[in-house]
């Protein structure tokens, strides 16, 4: 079992290897006919693996939960049910242990409910992407790099997932902020695109450092980075501990799940291809951040100051990256937001004590949001630009996607039968039971539970907006801005090539479907609750637009249409409050070191010139000066030698 | 077995003294054969040192392996002492490794390649002079870490000086001279508070053989006598490291230093520091390390920040690739200030990490020299992935690996130093080193901050041609004998990307970093057990 989940793990790493060294390989020609042929052989290098990995993937799943793996451990619970802080259940497995001088290393997978059920969903997700790449960038000159490292990510998310030592997870966790950063400067001929890339991966590695401290102290406490036997050593532990441990980690998960204070990268890393947006910043490598609380749920189960926090940011940034949604005119963008909010659902529902909940969520958004964002790559490939005010009446000319879209809004918005309705209950449901018991102080619960209310109306109207704005109406005939770097492939509009167009039909099926696994669960007073809130939302913006259909329905946000747009200014402020004094730091640290540090090394060497061209007067070539002296010296010593002597 | 170091250090010297022999005017015959000699005897060293990992017996790797030891000076009882055991066998085969590949970068495949300082024409490089220059500098360098003896240690880090002198001097860029009168005195200053600091040890103790020093942990020594001096051999070590703020004299010489110049200065002859702290200063002279372990930690996390804030504003490739080693110098100076075995462990692996990583670095910033005739990042003006996509490709890759990306061997030494930071020895105050431990963190990320600025103006964009010929006429002399109006003719845009020689330099070292990266047992295995018993651990 441990080898089939290694296997899954190394399939697509190899593949990104083939990918980067072999596709040009052995003449390694450029140009005209070479580059297609390197493109359609870094195709197959990149799909098949990938697509391999998936079924052993759904093949440990199943055979998990049915019980069939043949390992010792007991068939484990499937999907992650609430597995109380007795532990964790599963197959591990131990390839070696590395002596590091105080915590050993030990290099292991383990494979259970929960990593079984999300290495499905990260392998399909990636499968799909790797389809759909082929015909979003399939001509593209950069093609074969670009599934490669597609491939390394899918290997290291894997390797995230089945991680059964945290150390291991960190560095799955590091190659995927990496490729994340790779990815995103795509088209680095950009230099907005290059420095996107940068900002998303210097502020993930920020939190990152606080994540490895996190591990640091768990470790040191547990004495293992196993995540068994520090889960096993909680109890042992003192408060402020596991405060501390959680907190740091905390910090891990808000840079890569894009959460408050955090998020600021996310937005910005549209700049990637939109197979890539969906892939790392809307289905996978964002929900890691929630994925790794839910693994070390029984550790923070234990913080409940850790907890108070999670659920303040989680409310703050659900409520903001909502309403910053709705004033956004690029189509990629709102997704983005649209992502940082429902990431911060999932982690209010964590903070909530629903584990499951908020893993169910994880599930179904990332099917969801994967379609929406290749979805929305069909419309971007199809108008050639990623705004709305260019776009109207789609439904026309793009009927499939627009079908499929319309899948994703619903389950985005919640509205029955798509699988966001079922997730969004739960996660509801977790929060409405936090007023009364729970983890969370009464006063973050209370903030919590109104936020998600709050959202769940701006959530329906944003998306509603989204809806709107790209399929009906009619399109503004203004003309077209210039188009993105590789974006524009086309000017006259028709549906996308079929390897563009059956990923999405595909991934149609579970974000409609995926939720009815949770149809026993439901909670119907809830449900409607959050439907009506939704419908709501949904209706204020449809009365907005019918009034004038060409108008954006954002402008009922009146004065707080700019700060939203604007997502509140955390950009500037941050760029006032970090980057630019590091910069300004760096100068002068380097003007220091030119004057002060090295002045003085320099200033030394001329004082030592000084003082030898002070002694040198003494040796100015007079005889009768040297005699003088000489005469003087032995004088000195005869009148010492009488009065000593 | 034990001939094994002593050819390690005969072959070389003989290599370089058959180069004395009288020999006809540089003809091209005499070219090929003067590469032959010096891939041969590079060669042979490099495979002297694999037969001795080969030999070596890893599961008692505290123990000083394949020595001797006979008399050399018998008046004053100095003693011509060799081994090896974990600490020094990894470092002997980087440096035979790294002489192998700058030789091999010098002297493969097409002689007329660019950087190859070794062409017979061109009347001012002085081809067999650079050979023999290299050679002795590797015997001072394998003989460095392999003395067991205080003073032979000593006289081989001394021998180190004058040939890296030279070749900064000789074969260097516009200031060299400057660059170079600055290494050799500040480095020799350092190493006369070094030898004060081993005579003092000497005086104290009556012995100068390390391994009878190291398992005597101190005794014999008083706390003062010790206190004194670890701080005089510390400064003298940490000259050569360089820590903060004795390091200035490293950008000039980098930024100055030919390519192979630059690829040993960091590779090897900065490890000469660290092992100095591994091998004499804190085995040695426990209770000064242990006393002043509060210091050295802060210089190095010092150190951290203020190279990292200091990459940030440089315009010059090579400057800031030196910066960058003062930074990463700090971590390995953290974990020894640790005093723990993970730290310590810490501090060899990021050694030997940055041993490869920089110097595939400064072989990428020496081909970029090469093709564009500057390293100063606006006149490179961006968009290489598009102009020379295989060499920006390396440079990525290699500016990833140094800035600490798990799973590529910069991140386990850094990983480990800070992970020693977080539970310091005993006696050491904890609130400081956590302290430490935060600030070494920033310092992570504003490496990357650094590194992806780089490579974001270098790599990134379109390449436009900001080179004009001015700038590569200036910078073209670098080799001393190239004429301004060759360079000229040589237009930026039929450049070759990475060439067979430059290929075979870099893949070892690429294949090493991603071994190291993806396996760091391997070297754990070997240091883990020394590092205990050089701190007396259990």
């Amino acid at each position: 079992m441990i080898a089939v989940a290694a296997l899954v793990i190394l399939l697509p790493s190899v593949a990104a290897a083939a990918g980067l060294l072999g596709s040009r390989f052995p003449r390694g020609l450029r140009g005209g006919a070479a580059d297609v042929a390197a493109n359609r052989r870094a195709a197959w290098i990149a799909v098949v693996p990938t697509g391999i990995s998936t079924v052993l993937a759904a093949w440990l799943a199943y055979a998990g939960w049915s019980g069939r793996g043949g390992g010792p451990g007991e068939p484990f619970p499937f999907p992650a049910g609430p597995s109380g802080p007795s532990g964790i259940g599963g197959v591990t497995g131990t390839l070696d242990v590395i002596d590091t001088g105080s915590v050993p290393i030990s290099v292991g997978l383990l494979v259970d409910g929960l990593s079984a059920s999300i290495a499905v969903l990260v392998t399909v997700v990636a499968l799909a992407v790797q389809i759909y790449s082929i015909g979003y960038l399939g001509d593209d000159r950069r093609y074969p790099s670009y599934s490669a490292f597609i491939s390394l990510f899918t290997g290291a998310m894997l390797l995230v997932v089945y991680a059964a030592d945290l150390l291991v997870l960190y560095v799955g966790w590091e190659i995927m902020g990496l490729c994340s950063y790779l990815l995103i400067g795509h088209w680095w001929e950009d230099r907005a695109n290059s420095r996107a890339a940068v900002k998303a991966f210097l502020v993930t590695r920020l939190g990152d450092v606080g994540f490895l401290f996190g591990i640091f102290v768990l470790g040191t406490a547990a004495g293992s980075f196993r995540v068994a036997d520090v889960i096993a050593k909680v109890p042992e532990m003192s408060t402020g501990t596991i405060v501390a441990a959680t907190m740091l980690l905390l910090a891990g998960v808000a840079g890569k799940s894009a959460q408050v204070p955090l998020h600021v990268w996310l937005p910005d890393a549209m700049a990637g291809p939109t197979p890539i947006s969906a892939l790392i910043h809307a289905a996978t490598m964002v929900a890691a951040g929630i994925f790794i609380v839910a693994r070390l749920y029984p550790v923070f189960l234990g913080a409940g100051p850790t907890l108070d926090v999670l659920a303040v940011l989680a409310a703050l940034g659900m409520l903001g990256a909502a309403l910053a949604a709705l004033a956004q005119d690029d189509l990629k963008r709102v997704l983005a937001y649209s992502t940082i909010s429902q990431l911060a659902y999932m982690a209010g529902a964590l903070a909530a004590g629903s584990e499951s909940a908020a893993i169910f969520h994880l599930i179904t958004h990332g099917a969801f949001k994967a379609l929406l964002f290749l979805c929305a790559g069909a419309v971007i490939h199809a108008v050639g630009s990623n705004l709305m005010s260019t776009m109207g009446g789609l439904r026309r000319e793009l009927p499939i996607t627009f079908a499929a879209m319309t899948i994703g809004f619903a389950a985005l918005m919640g509205l029955p039968p798509a699988s966001g309705f079922f997730s969004k209950d739960e996660v509801l449901v977790a929060m409405e039971r936090a007023l009364s018991a729970g983890p969370l102080t009464d006063a973050a619960a209370l903030l919590l539970y109104g936020c998600a209310l709050a959202t769940i109306a701006v959530t329906g109207a944003y998306a509603t907006r989204a809806w709107l704005r790209t399929f009906f109406g009619e399109r503004p005939v203004n003309a077209l801005p210039e188009p993105e770097p590789g974006t524009a492939h086309v000017v006259d509009i028709h549906e996308a090539p079929a390897t563009m167009r059956w990923p999405i039909v595909i991934l149609a099926v579970p974000a409609l479907l995926l939720g009815l696994v949770g149809i026993a669960e439901v909670h119907w007073g809830t449900a409607a609750l959050s439907v009506v809130v939704a419908l709501l939302g949904a209706g204020a913006v449809y009365a907005a637009w019918h009034s004038d259909p060409l108008g954006d329905p954002a402008r009922m946000l009146g004065p707080f249409r700019a700060p939203c747009e604007q997502a509140f200014y955390v950009d500037s402020v941050y760029t006032t409050l970090f980057v630019r004094p590091v910069l300004g730091l760096a100068r002068l640290v380097a003007r220091t070191d030119d004057r002060v540090v090295d002045g003085a090394v320099r200033g030394s060497g001329r004082a030592t010139v000084g003082l030898a061209s002070l002694v040198r007067l003494a040796q100015n070539g007079n005889a009768q000066l040297y005699v003088t002296g000489l005469l003087a010296g032995v004088l000195l010593i005869a009148v010492g030698a009488v009065i000593f002597g | 077995m034990n001939w094994v170091l002593i050819a390690l250090l005969g072959v070389p010297l003989a290599g370089a003294a058959a180069l004395l022999a009288p020999f006809r005017r540089d003809t091209a015959a005499g070219g090929r054969l003067l590469q032959t000699h010096a891939l041969a005897v590079s060669g042979v060293t490099f495979a002297l040192s694999v037969v001795l990992a080969a030999g070596f017996d890893y599961g008692d790797a505290a123990r000083v392996q394949f020595s001797t030891d006979l008399a050399w000076v018998p008046g004053l009882d100095l003693r011509f002492h060799l081994g090896v055991d974990g600490i020094s066998l990894p470092l002997v085969v980087l440096t035979t490794l790294l002489v192998f590949l700058c030789s091999v970068y010098l002297c493969w495949g097409r002689a007329d390649g660019p950087g190859q300082l070794l062409r017979p024409k061109t009347g001012g490089n002085r081809p067999r002079a650079l050979v023999f220059t290299l050679l002795v500098l590797e015997v001072g360098m394998i003989g460095t870490f392999l003395a067991l003896d205080l003073l032979l240690f000593f006289v081989f880090f001394e021998v180190v000086l004058i040939p890296m002198y030279f070749v900064i001097a000789v074969w260097g860029g516009h200031a060299r001279r400057a660059a170079a009168i600055k290494f050799i005195l500040y480095t020799l200053l350092g190493s006369v508070v070094l030898l004060l600091g081993l005579l003092l040890i000497w005086a104290q103790t009556g012995t100068l053989d390390m391994i009878a020093l190291a398992r005597a942990h101190g005794t014999g020594m008083s706390s003062s006598a010790q206190v004194l001096a670890f701080i005089a051999v510390g400064i003298g070590l940490a000259v050569k490291t360089p820590m903060w703020p004795l390091h200035t004299w490293l950008p000039a010489a980098h930024t100055e230093a030919p390519t192979v110049g630059s690829v040993l200065l960091a590779g090897v002859l900065l490890k000469m520091g660290t092992y100095g702290f591994a091998r004499i200063a804190i085995p040695v002279l426990p209770d000064g390390a242990a006393a002043m372990a509060p210091w050295l930690g802060a210089f190095a996390v010092i150190g951290i920040i203020y190279g990292s804030l200091a990459c940030l504003a440089q315009r010059d490739l090579k400057r800031m690739i030196a910066y960058s080693s003062i930074g990463h110098m700090g971590f390995v100076l953290l974990g020894f200030a640790t005093l723990t075995p993970v730290g310590v462990n810490g501090a060899l692996f990021g050694n030997i990490a940055h041993g490869l990583i920089t110097a595939l670095l400064f072989f990428i910033a020496g081909a970029i020299k090469d093709r564009y005739g500057t390293t100063d990042m606006p006149s490179l003006g961006g968009g290489m992935l598009s102009r020379l996509p295989h060499l920006g490709s390396l440079l990525t890759f290699a500016a990833v690996a140094s800035l600490g990306m798990p799973g590529l061997a910069g991140f386990w030494g850094e990983m480990l130093a800070l992970l020693g930071a977080y539970g310091p020895a005993a006696g050491l105050s904890r609130p400081l080193y956590l302290t430490f431990m935060a600030l070494g963190g920033l310092g992570t990320v504003l490496t990357a901050a650094y590194f992806l600025l780089m490579l974001s103006r270098v790599t990134h964009g379109r390449s436009v041609e900001t080179v004009h010929a001015p700038v590569l006429a200036a910078v073209g002399g670098g080799g001393g004998g190239r004429r301004p109006g060759t360079v000229l003719r040589v237009g930026i845009a039929r450049v070759r990307d990475v060439t067979g020689y430059e290929l075979a330099a870099w893949v070892p070292l690429i294949a090493l970093i991603l071994l190291l990266g993806l396996w760091p047992k391997t070297l754990l295995l070997v240091t883990g057990p020394v590092v205990r018993t050089l701190l007396g651990a259990p």
